[in-house]
């Protein structure tokens, strides 16, 4: 059976998942392991007065209390924003100071004060209940609509009224002539929910100090160890880079959470050094609810004009971003360039401005989850595109082909050149798979039952693996957005593949080794993958937005380049043969159209016993390479969604839910099928169920899973998932990259397929079953004037 | 506070240990048996990743105190193979690549094994009621539910070939 591009490999790290031998952050404990307990604010806003640790360090088991003073005086330095986005008059975005543990103000429940540690978790615990704050308590901001108000309370010193920046693109004169040009304008109000990103492993930090070394060991939660090390060395001033190893092994789930460095990691290696003791952090849920960065929280007013054609000829955006009480490590990039970038989907739009407005609140900070910025743009765009057509008593999927982008590369008035993809083809197999044609008949059915059917579109457009790093830097990231492998084929011939790409559930130990057993046609159990640790992989830039196939494979691609190089080269010297006549096939390295053949094994070991190589060669066979791409790459997709309500109750069943995606090449579709169904989950979450409550005073009120809820097994039906490959040209594999695409497409479906139901547009996110049940209310009140 | 001795079997060995009569048997089997494979997702009983059977009930092992083990009978996933071979449910979690990063699937399979236990022929809908207390971020159930619906079809040939 095929191992290559494209086979349905089972995953290699499935045998220690499955019995129970994975090795998590949690599951590591250290000699002389102590523990850390956080002492957080319980208020959204408070000046701190004065902190007593007096009775916290009289209990049993208590070895240290330490606070922000402490932090700062030892020199950590502020928490970043990693990425500068300039206001539309050139102003600077208004950074407020982050300190790992504050020092004067509170800015948000859950904002760390002080950091007990103590000989077990339970007697940390404890005394960090033990603490006593002086707190003097501000009026808080919960909501973003409130933090423009011009008697809001100040968050940060250096951010008047609360503004962050005040940032557009796009051309607005165009925009608004296209508009004043339209036959029809449509004009929505809409809001993205804000959720919590809830990987299923809370987030975990063990910092060990050696003194004799100097050295700091950090076995931590993490998407991105060496983003990790970088941040902590460079600009948290914990260690310098060769003095601190991160270590992130089996990682439970990310979804973004697990992108930044968090107070939590910062302190837990400070206090290791002060206390010269290993500390270990786990994180409980209800931590998890209030300290993981969110994501989303958008308010939208998009107004979108047509022409007799119906062709888009004007599109005008106005988004506000609560970004919470700080600005995280991406924060500022997502609504703007992972946002207003992709508000042209999948349509010939030439006259389009997107104007975004960022506030700090007391709330949680807001970064990257899942689709980051993508899903806000889809749900205005595909939202806007079933209403318009509604308006205009078309068939929606007939509206968005008229519209659709027909030519590659297609360059649109907000940055992005898409390289490929065939938008009216994923429509078309969509269509076919959801049987549209037989939806009018399941409704007429469903009816007669008492039930209110509907069906919903989105077709959608993304953009994964950044880059590249220039163009990223000009816009203002503070890191190059390339990645780093390594291949080391050992003196036997078998193969490690060191990635700066890190797996938290995306089976890289899979694919990765599938395009090496492809490329060198040897077994793949010869092939294992290395990743995780910064003493063994030299530099890398993580996994997020979904990047590790279109970047991160493709580095490990140009270095298979080099040594496929060097092992021609041996073979011709030693088979006396010339370069371009030789092959790699079968596990072997021959001579094409002769009988003269090494094993695969053989070249391995004559690099390295180096007796018979060619003049001037070096010994060994190991080759580095950093790919940067030329451009993004950009997965589209045609999702249909078809529900059934009830209006007696307001509950909303998802009868059928179908992807049509076009990710460029696919390594292993078993593992693609699987990051669909687990997006499109996510995405029907936020669109049915999930939401992040904070009450008026800024105190959450999600802080469980009774309170937030996360879809479970009987919420979900199967999914039909199709696939269609327009391969990318910016990448030697052809790869889009599949990990976001289900978030981002998924919600509009859902919220379309139920206002088509119930004939009430006036529908926000999440569809509760009340939320349903009154604007079937609604329509019917209106109904009966 | 004084310390409790506990004996018990877990996965069909005798074992004795002595823990805080405030531990959870999920902190106990992690921290003093060193059965890492239950995992913490929530610590009140909500996401089902600490699941364990005691005395072949299916149980969160964060929401019982280890002391409460005393002469019980504990079966938890890494119990569930032999040296031989990986359980049919294993084999075919692996076949199906019915989970991702891994956290939440110890308990999804020993949740499972209960059910079937039960229930040898369950239909869709029980088999997404019975693992509804059993929450999964990554993959959207669907390869779960497939997974599970094949091995209870698997069992019931193989018992059927038996009888």
């Amino acid at each position: 059976m095929s191992t290559g591009i494209g086979a349905r490999v089972k995953r290699k790290e499935d045998k220690r998942f499955t019995t129970g031998k994975g090795k998590y952050t949690d599951d590591i404990r250290n000699d002389n392991q102590a523990y850390a307990a956080f002492v957080r604010s319980t208020h959204a806003h408070a000046n701190i007065k004065g902190i007593d640790a007096s009775a916290a360090l009289a209990m049993d088991g208590v070895i240290e209390v330490l606070d922000g003073h402490q932090l700062t005086g030892d020199g950590i330095g502020n928490i970043i924003c990693g990425w500068a986005v300039t206001s539309k008059d050139g102003s600077p975005m208004n950074m407020g100071a982050w300190s790992a543990l504050a020092t004067s103000k509170a800015r948000y429940v859950g904002d760390a004060i002080a950091v007990v540690i103590a000989e077990t978790q339970a007697q940390a615990r404890i005394a960090a209940e033990a603490v006593v704050v002086d707190y003097e308590e501000l009026p808080a901001i919960a909501h973003v609509m409130k933090a423009m108000a011009e008697d809001a309370p100040n968050i940060h010193e250096n951010a008047p009224g609360n503004l962050i920046y005040d940032w557009e693109l796009g051309d607005e004169a165009l925009a608004d002539a296209g508009l004043a040009s339209a036959t029809h304008i449509t004009t929505l109000d809409l809001t993205n929910n804000r959720l919590s990103p809830n990987p299923m492993e809370p987030r975990v930090a063990i910092a060990t100090y050696d003194d004799a070394e100097e050295h700091y060991t950090l076995h931590t939660t993490s998407q991105n160890p060496h983003v990790a090390r970088l941040l902590l060395s460079a600009f948290y001033q914990v260690a310098p880079e060769n003095k601190l190893r991160v270590i992130a092994p089996d990682v439970g789930g990310g979804f973004g959470a697990k992108i930044y460095v968090y107070p939590e990691e910062i302190t837990c290696l400070w206090a290791s050094m002060r206390t010269n003791r290993s500390i270990k952090w786990t994180s409980d849920r209800s931590e998890a609810f209030l300290t993981d960065a969110h994501g989303r929280d958008h308010v939208t007013t998009a107004k979108m004009g047509f022409d007799d054609n119906h062709k888009i000829v004007g599109f005008k955006v106005d988004t506000v971003a609560n970004l919470g009480a700080y600005m995280s490590l991406f924060s500022s990039s997502v609504p703007t360039y992972l946002y207003a970038t992709l508000l042209s989907g999948q349509y010939n739009i030439q006259n389009l401005h997107c104007n975004v407005r960022t506030y700090y609140t007391n709330t949680v900070p807001v970064d990257a989850y899942r689709g980051a910025g993508r899903p806000e743009a889809t749900y205005v765009m595909e939202r806007m595109m079933e209403t318009a057509a509604r308006e205009l008593d078309m068939d929606p999927a007939e509206l968005r082909r008229i519209n659709f982008i027909q030519t590659f590369p297609h360059q649109t008035p907000m940055l992005m050149a898409y390289d490929a993809g065939d938008f009216p083809k994923i429509l078309e197999m969509a269509q076919d798979a959801a049987d549209i044609a037989g939806f009018a008949a399941r409704k007429t059915e469903a009816a007669g039952r008492g039930k209110l059917r509907g069906i919903g579109y989105s077709t959608f457009i993304e953009a994964c693996g950044l880059a590249p790093s220039q163009a990223a830097g000009s816009l203002g990231a503070g890191v190059g957005l390339w990645e780093s492998a390594e291949v080391r084929v050992n003196p036997v011939g078998s193969i490690e593949i060191l990635t700066g790409s890190h797996s938290h559930g995306q089976g890289h130990e899979t694919t990765f080794a599938q395009i090496v057993a492809d490329r060198f046609d040897i077994p793949i159990e010869s092939v294992s993958i290395v990743h995780g640790d910064t003493d063994k992989v030299q530099f890398g830039m993580g996994t997020y937005g979904s990047r590790s196939a279109p970047v991160g494979m493709s580095a490990v691609v140009k270095a298979m380049d080099k040594v496929e190089a060097k092992v021609k080269k041996i073979a011709a010297h030693t088979l006396e043969a010339a370069e371009e006549d030789i092959v790699i096939e079968g596990g072997q390295v021959k001579v094409a159209g002769t009988d003269k053949a090494m094993g695969w094994h053989e070249v391995g070991l004559a690099a390295y016993i180096a007796h018979n190589l060619p003049e001037g060669m070096e010994p060994g066979l190991k080759e580095t390479a950093f790919f940067d791409p030329v451009n993004f790459s950009f997965p589209s997709g045609a999702f249909i969604c078809e529900v059934e309500v009830d209006p007696d109750t307001g509950v909303t069943e998802i009868i059928k839910f179908t992807a049509a995606d076009d990710f460029g090449t696919i390594i292993n579709p078993m593992i693609v099928e699987g990051q669909v169904h687990g997006g499109v989950t996510q995405g029907i979450g936020q669109a049915l169920l999930e939401q992040v409550v904070y009450d008026d005073d800024g105190q959450l009120l999600t802080g469980s899973y009774m309170d937030y809820t996360m879809p479970r097994a009987a919420d979900i039906p199967f999914f039909d998932v199709s696939h269609h490959e327009t391969p990318s040209p910016n990448n030697p594999l052809g790869v889009k990259g599949c990990g976001e695409a289900g978030a981002i497409g998924s919600p509009p479906a859902v919220i379309n397929a139920i206002t088509d139901a119930i004939g009430n547009n006036n529908l926000a996110m999440p569809a509760t079953p009340q939320a349903v049940w009154r604007a079937i209310q609604a329509t019917k009140s209106v109904a009966a004037e | 506070m004084s310390m409790i001795h506990v004996n018990t079997t877990v996965n069909g060995d005798e074992v004795d240990f002595v823990c805080d009569p405030r531990e959870t048997l999920l902190d106990v089997l992690r921290d003093r048996l060193s059965l890492t494979g239950a995992k913490e997702g929530c610590g009140t009983g909500d996401c089902g990743a600490c699941s364990v059977t005691v005395d072949d009930r299916l149980v969160c092992s964060c929401l019982m105190l280890g002391a409460e083990a005393e002469g019980k009978s504990i079966a938890t996933i890494e119990g569930m193979a032999t040296t031989e071979a990986l359980d049919p449910l294993q084999v075919k979690f692996i076949e199906y690549a019915a989970l991702q990063c891994g956290i939440c699937t110890p308990g999804i399979l020993i949740a499972t094994r209960a059910l079937l236990a039960k229930n040898p022929d369950p239909t869709e809908e029980e088999v997404r009621y019975w693992l509804a207390g059993n929450l999964c971020r990554c993959t959207g159930y669907d390869k779960i539910i497939r997974a599970v619906l094949d091995t209870a079809k698997d069992l019931r040939a193989d018992a059927g070939e038996a009888r």
